[in-house]
């Protein structure tokens, strides 16, 4: 791959993840009102579409305060760090054979590490902003990742006992046959469950928890800094429908009469309204409720799904 | 677990279920006779203003968004010399119609009012009174109000009995 | 003190009240109608029912009214019982069938005693739907609005003012349930006291006329803590604004000065604040454009302050901040009082005699609670009719103990008592040059010449000291001299009452000897000279020179810029004098807040603010300092407080940049270091930073209304709030919303008492001071062991003169204040002109009431209608002094009739 084509891809990846995060503040408006039966933002452009331009505007005009009582360098890093931690995640995803950033022989590895970099924003913003509410989404926020991580890590090893590799490109190749949702149907729901803990999704947004914490860790932000966090959590989406596709899904496989593109961006929009549908459908667990459901529940789930799959692994390898 | 997911399918077809959404302003929307929306003075049958200026709206104002001054007139008829209402802060909550015990003030079904300038939402007297008794037709607030204002004379409203006569003892 | 059972709760209260003031006084809410602190008890309306108990193990017990029982040592009796509750609200539901329907067009309503006890019997629904009485309305004049519909028949309004201030032309009329409170015909209230029916009738059949114009409801008014400025007696008052505009005024309860009502000058004097009269402009004179801004006008200023001798002529009726001000900027020798020689002189005397400390200054209170009370030359009834008004409950409340003496009925049994006491009165002797309303509750009633009335207070004072010289009188007066020892003789707390108004000095000292001589004899001897303004004690006490002196010195020296502070000199001087005055000085610097004739002459003119719209202080007859406080803050940011501007003007005469506002403290405590004897001045109101729990105190109640609407006219998006660095009070509704200390109550409010009679809440007791009363402060020293120095020099005999006449002031409760008479009602209340002589001098020329006589009065003609009286001594003239339209005259100067036309 030459220099070129290499900055090319970067410059269309990036480009293509921004716009995309920026559309699904349409696609999720939308679809959220479709499922109550409204119709939702269809004034601005076509059936609504450039309520997308006019947010990103709003949010640019929008008075970007920084509270005098909060800690201002902190304050402001915190929302780069979780746009360019989940930017930097996706530059090991395969999108489609030669399109990615960084081929690396530990994608998944490089993944994980990413996303738990990402805990930093909240943590970070919570503490910055000093407020208490803040703090306690804060506080939230790092338990809930630092559960989740590990199940989520663990949910992967199954996949990679399977095709034997840490590549992502491997991986997507090793489901030439079969899929792993199938093998490893276990693993599959487990990562999806963490994915939405990882991205602090509804109805696991525990730590921003409109209703009790009054937005939680960005409480005290405005403009852009919360376009930061905004846009960062449909990055994340977009991050975990990836990862799930790319592991589970087969990645760009499938039949030839789409090109390979297409077919991951097909099922990685099928994961996306996913996420959506589970925004408009479940409602908030409580905060203990969670973490018990984590550790005394998915814990032993995955690592026996782990046992169960390494002496299948074992036994079918000889 | 099970329950979740039917919960998720039960959202799901909502997709096509028909949409409750009214597409103002292509579509108008029908709005019933106690709706509460732009504020106006009536007047009573005779033509008056109903409005006698007693402050009570103002006072029940969570926004204190009305202000006026009482006057009266020759005949000691009160009523507002200027009655303001800055519907920039008016919340539609409608109790100073519930407080105006005259009916003068009433809430009525139109909330087609936005300007551009906020300094346009801010009505006078001129802009508030409509020559029309509203929700409440046939009440004057002097025919039952015991004071002569130039409506009636004392002891000529309803439930009143002639002015007493101050010279005469007999029971 | 005794212990009684309240529904089972003990409490301690104090004996020989009765049952209604003592659950008052705990703070027990029990409605009432025909009780006032003031009028005592006669159990007419039957609201304030409750249950008494034989004993604690009575669980009969039967029902009383609560103001007509005396508490009893060891009493159980029950306010929450449901028979007397039931029977309270039955009350009011019968009073309320023939309450008409017009809450919203009363003036009463929000600040309405029915609505309150209607509320709090829990009356809420009407079952009556018969036909409600109706009476038709009287025109009671311009102050009092009449509407009997509303009337509930509790006869406050005729005890009050038959009873308690004397009116005779109120009356309650009719019978049975057609009882009708009015006058016989149509016509104005004549008793000056008419404007507090608005306070004492618990519903709106009396209601303020002059508020009618401008109605604002009381949650609606900006309140400050104000003091009267119409006298010298200094009424706690409450000013409200709404819109920019003062809308009333209403009573400031103070245990020590008017306690619960006030005049109609001072309740209905406010209007000039409103005036269109108002300076509202910086003017400097002669140059193109006259108008000019603050900057500009403190840029002339400063060349004239540096360039020239500048000289102060202090003011009477501004506050002691101005004055001490204008000292400062001047200095001290070279400010002057804006009077004569001749008051300057009397009042000098009355300082010193204050100053020495022998005898208390008589608050009104003492005045109340005196057994013998001596008015010596002072027409109190129309120079301060609130010391008026007290003197009759002094000669009232002395009959009554009288009455009372051996008998076992309570003090405010009042129809018990009014009819032992019958005619009896208390010891007055009315000793004036002219009749008063007062002589017909005098036991010695003597209208001489000035000079006779010092001669017979010196013979009084003789018979109490025998050591004093004796005075030669004839018999009659003798007499009555004698009358009037014996009666002070047997006093145990007379008042001797004075004052300036005849600009004589001798009645000064003669009040003050036979003060000192009831010394040997009385437990208690209080003094009380009336000052002709609001501030005039405060001015005498920084003892400067009088206006003569100013005239003199502005004659002599060349270059002499003067500063006039709040001062029409044309009333206080005669007009040649000023003249002469205005002619000789290069310059004047004017500031006043509204135009008259000595604004005239100004070159520089500056708008003063009003005591609505500035902080300030004034000393009272009795050398009592109390601070009012600014309601609003005009729209016009050029009316600013005269102290502001001459502050401002010393700054930029010693160069230095104007920088920090300057409080009122500041400039009094300057004071206090200039005048050793204005010591404790600045302690007269709690400092500008008090705060009660960190927290400011509003002028607005909690339901001011308008806020967003007010000014949207102008500016859709609201101002900020006012600051005001000057006082504890904030311009908005924000702040403690408890109960403030006494000098800084803004208005009377208490949780279910919306109307004045909260004032129950802010009492000790009923009737009694204020919790934590702070009534200003007493600036002279009483030094109760301190020998008198009698005076002794006696003036000779007044000598009736043939064909001159000796001219002296009458003074006229409506028309004489300078201000108040920009009200409509004062000004229509106000009389024409006129010329009063004795009756005797009358019938020598022939002159009938109205015959013109045309006096020859310093080289002047006047030509007045006469009006005979009975009582003025032959060989003395009385003319209305400061009404609009006559000069200031000279007093005391004997004067020609030059021709009369019958």
């Amino acid at each position: 791959m030459s220099a070129t084509e290499h900055i090319l891809i970067v410059i269309g990846v990036l480009f293509v993840l921004l716009n995309i995060a920026a559309g699904l503040i349409w696609v999720e408006r939308r679809l959220l009102a479709l499922w109550q039966d409204r119709l939702g933002p269809n004034r601005a452009g076509p059936l609504g579409i450039f309520i997308v331009l006019a947010d990103t505007l709003k949010l640019f005009f929008k008075e970007d305060w920084i509270p005098p009582f909060a800690d201002k360098w902190v304050f402001i890093l915190a929302p780069a760090i979780v746009v360019g931690s989940v930017l930097l995640s996706f530059i090991v995803i395969p999108f489609a054979p030669g399109i990615v950033v960084a081929d690396l022989n530990i994608g998944i590895i490089f993944f994980l590490a990413m996303s738990s970099f990402g805990v930093y924003s909240i943590v970070l913003g919570g503490w910055a902003s000093n407020n208490k509410y803040a703090l306690l989404g804060a506080l939230r926020g790092a338990s809930q990742m630092i559960a989740y991580e590990v199940f989520m890590g663990l949910s992967l090893m199954g996949v990679v006992m399977l095709s034997g590799s840490f590549n992502l490109a491997d991986i997507v190749a090793a489901q030439k046959n079969l899929w792993f949702v199938v093998t490893q149907p276990v693993g599959f729901v487990i990562f999806f469950i963490a994915g939405i803990a990882e991205t602090h999704r509804l109805p696991f947004d525990i730590p921003e928890a409109e209703s009790e914490l009054i937005a939680g860790y960005h409480a005290e932000y405005s403009g852009m800094k919360f376009g930061m966090f905004f846009i960062g959590e449909y990055l994340g989406i977009t991050l975990i429908s990836a990862m799930i596709v790319t592991l589970f899904f087969g990645g760009w496989l499938g039949p030839a009469f789409l090109p390979p593109l297409a077919w991951f961006v097909i099922k990685l929009f099928f994961f996306i309204g996913l996420f959506i549908l589970l925004r408009a459908s479940l409602p908030r667990p409580r905060y203990d409720q969670l973490i018990g459901y984590g550790w005394k529940i998915i814990l032993p789930i995955v690592l026996a799904n782990l046992l169960i799959t390494g002496a299948v692994a074992l036994l079918i390898r000889g | 677990m099970i329950s979740h997911l039917r919960t998720m399918w039960l959202v799901f077809i909502h997709l096509f279920r028909k949409k409750a959404t009214i597409e103002y302003p292509e579509e108008k929307v029908e709005l019933h006779p106690r709706y509460r929306g732009r504020i106006v003075l009536t007047k009573d049958p005779d033509g008056g203003e109903r409005c006698v200026g007693c402050y009570l709206c103002a006072v029940a104002c969570p926004v204190d968004c009305i202000a006026l001054q009482a006057t009266e007139d020759e005949n000691g008829r009160r009523y507002p010399d200027f009655f303001r209402i800055n519907f920039s802060r008016c919340i539609f909550c409608g109790y100073c119609e519930e407080a105006c015990p005259t009916y003068a003030i009433q809430l009525i079904p139109d909330f087609e009012m936005a300007e551009y300038n906020r300094q346009n939402l801010v009505f006078e007297k001129e802009d508030l009174l409509i020559d029309s008794q509203g929700k409440y037709p046939g009440y004057n607030f002097y025919r039952v109000a015991g004071l002569e204002a130039g409506v009636k004379k004392k002891g000529e409203g309803e439930h009143e009995e002639k002015p007493v006569d101050v010279h005469s003892l007999l029971p | 003190m005794s212990t009684i059972f309240i529904d089972n709760k003990q409490y301690e209260v104090k004996a020989g009240k009765n049952l209604l003031e003592a659950c008052l006084g705990v703070g027990i809410d029990l409605p009432y109608f025909c009780w006032h602190p003031a009028l005592g008890s006669v159990g007419a309306c039957r609201q304030c029912a409750v249950k008494v108990f034989r004993d604690e193990n009575d669980t009969q017990g039967r029902l009383v009214m609560s103001c007509m029982e005396g508490i009893r040592d060891g009493l159980h009796l029950s306010v929450n019982d449901k028979t007397a509750k039931a029977f309270r609200s039955q009350v009011i539901e019968w009073l309320m069938t023939n309450h008409p329907h017009d809450c919203p067009v009363c003036d009463e309503g929000g600040s309405c005693h029915l609505q309150d006890m209607t509320v709090m019997t829990g009356h809420d629904y009407r079952r009556y739907h018969f036909k409600k009485r109706t009476y038709t309305n009287q025109y009671l004049g311009p102050f009092i609005h009449h509407e009997m519909n509303r009337c509930i028949q509790c006869y406050r309004c005729v005890r009050y003012y038959h009873e308690y201030a004397g009116g005779k032309d109120l009356n309650v009329f009719a019978a049975h349930n057609h009882v009708y409170f009015g006058r016989e015909r149509d016509g104005v209230l004549e008793s000056p006291f008419s404007g507090n029916l608005v306070e004492v009738c618990p519903t709106g059949v009396f209601t303020d006329k002059t508020l009618r114009e401008h109605y604002t409801r009381k949650w609606d008014l900006t309140t400050a803590p104000s003091v009267c400025h119409h006298c010298a007696v200094g009424c706690n008052t409450i000013a409200g604004e709404r819109y920019g505009q003062l809308r009333c005024i209403t009573n400031r309860y103070n245990s020590q000065v008017n306690g619960y009502f006030l005049c109609d000058r001072g309740r209905f004097g406010y209007e000039f604040v409103n005036s269109e009269n108002r300076i509202t402009q910086p003017i400097i004179r002669n140059q193109a454009v006259e108008a000019v801004d603050e900057t500009s006008l403190l840029e002339h200023l400063r060349t004239l302050l540096t360039n020239h001798t500048v000289i102060g002529i202090g003011s009477p009726r501004a506050s002691m901040e101005s004055n001490i001000a204008l000292m400062q900027l001047v200095g001290r020798e070279n400010f002057y009082q804006g009077i004569s020689d001749n008051e300057v002189f009397v009042e000098r005397r009355i300082e010193e005699v204050m100053q020495s400390g022998v005898i208390k200054a008589a608050s009104l209170q003492d005045i109340q609670h005196s057994d013998a009370i001596v008015i010596l030359g002072e027409d109190i009834w129309n120079t301060a009719p609130v010391m008026a008004l007290a003197v009759r409950q002094g000669v009232m409340k002395t009959a009554a103990q009288h009455a009372l003496e051996n008998r076992a009925i309570a003090e405010w049994h009042d129809a018990a008592v009014k009819e032992i006491v019958q005619q009896e009165k208390g010891f007055l002797a009315n000793c004036t040059i002219g009749a008063s309303p007062l002589d017909e509750i005098s036991s010695s009633i003597i209208h001489k010449a000035p000079e006779d009335l010092a001669r017979l207070g010196f013979a009084i004072a003789q018979r109490l000291n025998t050591v004093l010289p004796a005075v030669q009188l004839n018999d009659e007066m003798s007499t009555q001299a004698a009358i009037i020892a014996a009666a002070l003789q047997k006093a145990k707390r007379p008042v001797i009452i004075s004052g300036a108004g005849l600009y004589n000095e001798a009645l000064i000292r003669a009040a003050f000897d036979i003060a000192a001589a009831c010394k040997a004899t009385a437990t208690e001897v209080h003094l009380a000279y009336v000052m002709p303004e609001c501030n005039s004690m405060g001015l005498a006490m920084m003892q400067a020179s009088g206006f003569e002196n100013a005239v003199l010195r502005a004659s002599r020296a060349k270059n002499v810029a003067a500063i006039v502070l709040e001062n029409d000199l044309y009333r206080n001087m005669p007009a040649q004098i000023t003249d002469v005055f205005f002619n000789n000085c290069q310059h004047c610097i004017v500031l006043d807040s509204l135009n008259n004739a000595t604004t005239q002459h100004a070159d520089v003119l500056i708008p003063a603010a009003s005591f609505a719209e500035g902080d300030g202080t004034l000393v009272n007859y009795e050398g009592r300092a109390q601070r009012f406080y600014q309601v609003f803050v005009p729209a016009n940011k050029n009316m600013q407080e005269s102290w502001k501007w001459l502050m401002k003007m010393r700054l930029i005469q010693s160069g230095a940049a104007i920088d920090k506002p300057c409080h009122p403290e500041e400039v009094l405590m300057m004071g206090e270091q200039l005048l050793p004897q204005l010591k404790g001045i600045s302690t007269a109101a709690p400092r500008r930073d008090f705060r009660v729990n960190g927290q400011a105190l509003p002028r607005e109640p909690h339901r001011y209304s308008g806020r967003t609407a007010m000014l949207a006219n102008l500016a859709v998006s609201e101002p900020k709030p006012k600051q005001d660095g000057d006082s504890p009070f904030t311009f908005t509704m924000e702040g403690y919303s408890g109960m403030p200390p006494s000098p800084l109550i803004p208005f009377f409010w208490s949780p279910g008492w919306n109307s004045i009679q909260a004032v129950n809440k802010y009492q000790e007791e009923p009737g009694g001071s204020l919790k934590n009363e702070h009534a200003g402060k007493l600036l002279f020293e009483y030094k109760r062991d301190a020998t008198p120095v009698y005076f002794k020099d006696i003036p000779e005999a007044f000598v009736v003169r043939t064909d001159k006449w000796l001219l002296l002031p009458q003074y006229e409760i409506f028309g004489s204040e300078e201000l108040s008479v920009y009200s409509k009602g004062i000004s229509e209340r106000s009389p024409a002109a006129y010329i009063a002589m004795s009756a005797l001098d009358a019938d020598q020329m022939s002159l009938v009431n109205g015959s013109l006589i045309t006096v020859k009065i310093f080289e002047q003609l006047y030509e007045l209608p006469v009006r005979i009286h009975a009582n003025i001594p032959k060989g003395v003239v009385l003319m209305p002094s400061g009404l609009p339209g006559v000069p200031a005259m000279a007093w005391n100067s004997w004067v020609q009739i030059i021709s009369i036309k019958l």
